[in-house]
């Protein structure tokens, strides 16, 4: 199988499922004739032409309700922000309305659409463009919030997010796209939402983790293997709805557990998991969980400053190493 | 309003007190901080110290009453307070919440007297069954029917962890322990002698004559100790020891023990298998080297720890020591005293021994036996002299250590002690 780049399997996914479902449409800003921020929808303006592949002002709150209600009006619409930092200007439509109209009329009516969204910090773009709000979308019961870390996991997730009948929001972190992995091609080819996944296998201890936290998480777990320790990386993949029965199951094998997010730890993703530990399985904990997470500033534009607030691979092995 | 003076903790592992005498009487005064009882543990007698001030309401237990801590021992209030609504029972409410509480002073308001026994185990208020343990730990130990008392932590602050629970399993002496239940504290695990008849006086074991039975049965039946024995020319010590005293006012003359204690501290340095303790699959190695000094007492004896023997100089180990030893013999030994021992010498000097060999004190590995410094014929250069000379016997761990190391250990010791002059750097 090729190794293709996170973009790619974003892309092939997109295109896969076009073709497979003609209600299945693009908007958003520079989507079309630019081909996406990201370049991701490169050539799907050629392909499929301005009624599939829609460019839209500049207005997440026209975007995010045009998208919600055509959705309501059985379109698949795959709705693009050009960062996740502007879906906070959509907030209405995807939680007041994306998220509840299924529930407030009695199941008469879904609402099938993607939000995707790339996000999170590492590449200087300043304090207002280099949020990691994860937390924020997965707060809300009746939108589903996919936040892959692989190719595979980004290809197999979104197409599932196209086919599920609930809005989703899709997180793609802008430093991953150029990750390599394989990722299968083909029309049955999905990965389920809801189904956390044990990454790398170990006894010492768990470290939970998902999207670019992942991959900081695996290489602390390669540094630790030198030293001897073996971690246990599951990952997330989807914050909501959250599957915690590999993360459980990892931590009644090694009794100790450190999560990792790229956002703030107050009120983050770790205080979640830490506290659905301690219910599930408090008579296996065996060391304080840790959790470890953006500091709690701005993010700066400083490369150096930005480099020091944010998660890193030494600060997973000292966490590591606390609990040990 | 009305509070309790309960019965407090001071020593690490203290569960309970006995209550031996009450030194005010209802209706006194007593402020903060005031002595009001003498309290005994299983290593000392202590001070109990008013928590509370006002005036001596009602006296909860009787002299001789065993209370676990934290339990009531008197009301102190304003004079003439009503306490008809106060029992004896539990400790102070919020710190445990025993439900017995509100109902018992719905169905008897009236009694006070009526002292409920405490229920189970007493425990300190600070970890639940006194011991800082993390759930998992607690958990293991509750399968394997454990006490976790008697698990060495090594997590943070002591903390007991799965892996000290694993170990403490997996050491040798564990299993017996584990399928025993734990003796109660006080009872030693022999037959019960027959009941006095004629022709004996019995005498009640005190707390410390318990505790000393209990530990030296654990470890002589426990520790596979052994012995090695050397023989060291007290000559230089003895006439260093006068050159410094010479020097000094009688408060702070040097004795000859100190000298034996500073010169085990400088010797264990380079021999951390005999500062340790056997902790199943781990020996845990103690970064200091506190040496205790026992110390007979009234009624048994008790082991002074000076901390970190090694780096404190000679005038402060003869200070400390003269001031524990003396704190033990008159009954006043303050916990810090005892506690945090690494390594224990046992001196009999004063009482004219030739030498004997001694049990070590758990959990420590081993323990060093002195004998007294006597004149004794000796063979210099082919000739015979009359030399001084002193027996020394250490007794060691073999799950920790072997004879050879303790040879060593000897060895460096004696080198010390014949060449003094190092034990003053």
């Amino acid at each position: 199988m090729a190794r293709i780049t996170m973009r790619q399997a974003i892309t092939d996914a997109l295109r896969e499922e076009m073709l497979r479902d003609e209600n299945v449409f693009i908007m958003g800003q520079e989507v079309g004739v630019w081909g996406g921020t990201y370049a991701v929808t490169r050539g799907f303006y050629d392909e499929f032409g301005p009624k599939r592949v829609r460019d839209t002002p500049i207005s997440e709150m026209a975007i995010g309700g045009a998208a919600a209600g055509a959705a309501m009006n059985g379109l698949r619409p795959v709705a693009e922000f050009m960062t996740i930092n502007f879906a906070f200007l959509a907030l209405d439509a995807i939680v007041n309305h994306a998220a509840k109209v299924r529930y407030m009329f009695g199941g008469q009516m879904k609402c099938p659409v993607v939000f995707r969204a790339p996000g999170g910090g590492g590449r200087q773009l300043g304090a207002t463009h280099s949020h990691t709000p994860d937390v924020i979308f997965a707060h809300f019961p009746g939108l589903k919030v996919v936040a892959p870390a692989t190719p595979y996991d980004a290809k197999g997730l979104l197409k599932a997010a196209i086919r599920s009948d609930d809005p989703v929001l899709f997180i793609e972190h802008h430093t991953l796209y150029q990750i390599r992995g394989e990722a299968p091609e083909g029309e049955d080819f999905t990965v389920p939402i809801g189904v956390s996944d044990v990454k790398r296998e170990g006894s010492d201890v768990t470290i939970v983790a998902y999207s670019q936290g992942l991959q900081v998480a695996l290489e602390a777990a390669e540094e630790l293997a030198k030293e001897g320790i073996e971690a246990e990386v599951v990952d997330l993949r989807t914050l909501r709805p959250l599957d915690m029965d590999p993360v459980i199951a990892s931590f009644r094998k090694t009794f100790k557990a450190v999560i990792v997010e790229e956002g703030y730890r107050s009120y983050g993703i770790g205080a979640e998991i830490a506290a659905r530990l301690q219910e599930a399985a408090f008579d296996y904990m065996d060391a304080p969980i840790k959790r470890v997470a953006q500091f709690e500033t701005p993010l700066p534009y400083s490369r150096e400053l930005e480099q020091a607030a944010l998660i890193n691979p030494q600060r997973v092995i000292a966490a590591v190493k606390e609990v040990l | 309003m009305a509070d309790y003076i309960v019965m407090p903790k001071l020593g690490f592992d203290m569960r309970e007190g006995v209550l031996n005498t009450w030194l005010k009487t209802v209706g006194d005064r007593v402020k903060r901080g005031e002595v009001v009882a003498e309290i005994e543990s299983d290593k000392a007698t202590l001070e109990l110290e008013s928590q509370v001030e006002g005036v001596l309401l009602k006296i909860l237990q009787e002299p001789g009453a065993v209370v676990p801590i934290g339990a009531n021992v008197a009301i102190v209030g304003a004079e003439g307070e009503e306490i008809a609504g106060m029992n004896g029972g539990a400790a102070d409410e919020s710190k445990a919440p025993a439900e017995p509480a509100a109902e018992q002073k719905e169905k008897q308001p009236a009694a006070p007297e009526a002292v409920a026994a405490p229920s189970g185990e007493a425990v300190s208020d600070e970890f639940p069954a006194g011991v800082r343990a993390t759930p998992v730990a607690r958990r293991m130990a509750e399968e394997h029917g454990i006490d976790l008392r008697e698990v060495n932590g090594s997590g943070p602050d002591g903390r007991i962890r799965k892996a000290d629970v694993e170990a403490y399993l997996a050491s040798p002496p564990a299993p017996a322990l584990a399928v025993a239940p734990a003796p109660a504290p006080g009872v030693v695990a022999f037959e019960p002698t027959p009941p006095p008849t004629e022709g004996v006086e019995t005498i009640a074991t005190s707390k410390l004559r318990q505790a000393i039975a209990r530990r030296m049965t654990e470890s002589k039946t426990t520790v596979p100790h052994f012995y090695v024995t050397t023989e060291v020319d007290m000559a230089p010590a003895l006439a260093l020891r006068k050159q410094i005293n010479a020097a000094l006012p009688d408060e702070q003359k040097v004795t000859v023990n100190d000298l034996i204690v500073k010169a085990t501290a400088l010797a264990l340095r380079d021999f951390p298998n005999l500062n340790a303790a056997f902790a199943g699959e781990q020996i845990v190695r103690h970064k200091q080297i506190n040496v205790g000094t026992a110390v007979a007492v009234e009624g048994g004896l008790l082991t002074v720890v000076q901390k970190n023997t090694d780096t404190s100089t000679l005038s402060k180990v003869a200070a400390d020591n003269k001031a524990m030893i003396g704190r033990a013999r008159d009954g006043r030994i303050k916990p810090d005293d005892v506690e945090g021992g690494s390594f224990t010498v046992s001196n009999l000097g004063a009482f004219d021994v030739d030498h004997f060999i001694a049990i070590i004190n758990p959990p420590e590995a081993a323990i060093l036996a002195v004998g007294s410094a006597r004149q004794v014929p000796v063979v210099v250069d082919g000739e015979l002299a009359v030399g001084t000379r002193m027996k020394t016997t250490i007794s060691a761990d073999h799950r920790v250590s072997d004879g050879a190391e303790a040879a060593q250990f000897l060895q460096a010791f004696k080198a010390l002690l014949e060449n003094p002059l190092r034990l003053l750097l």
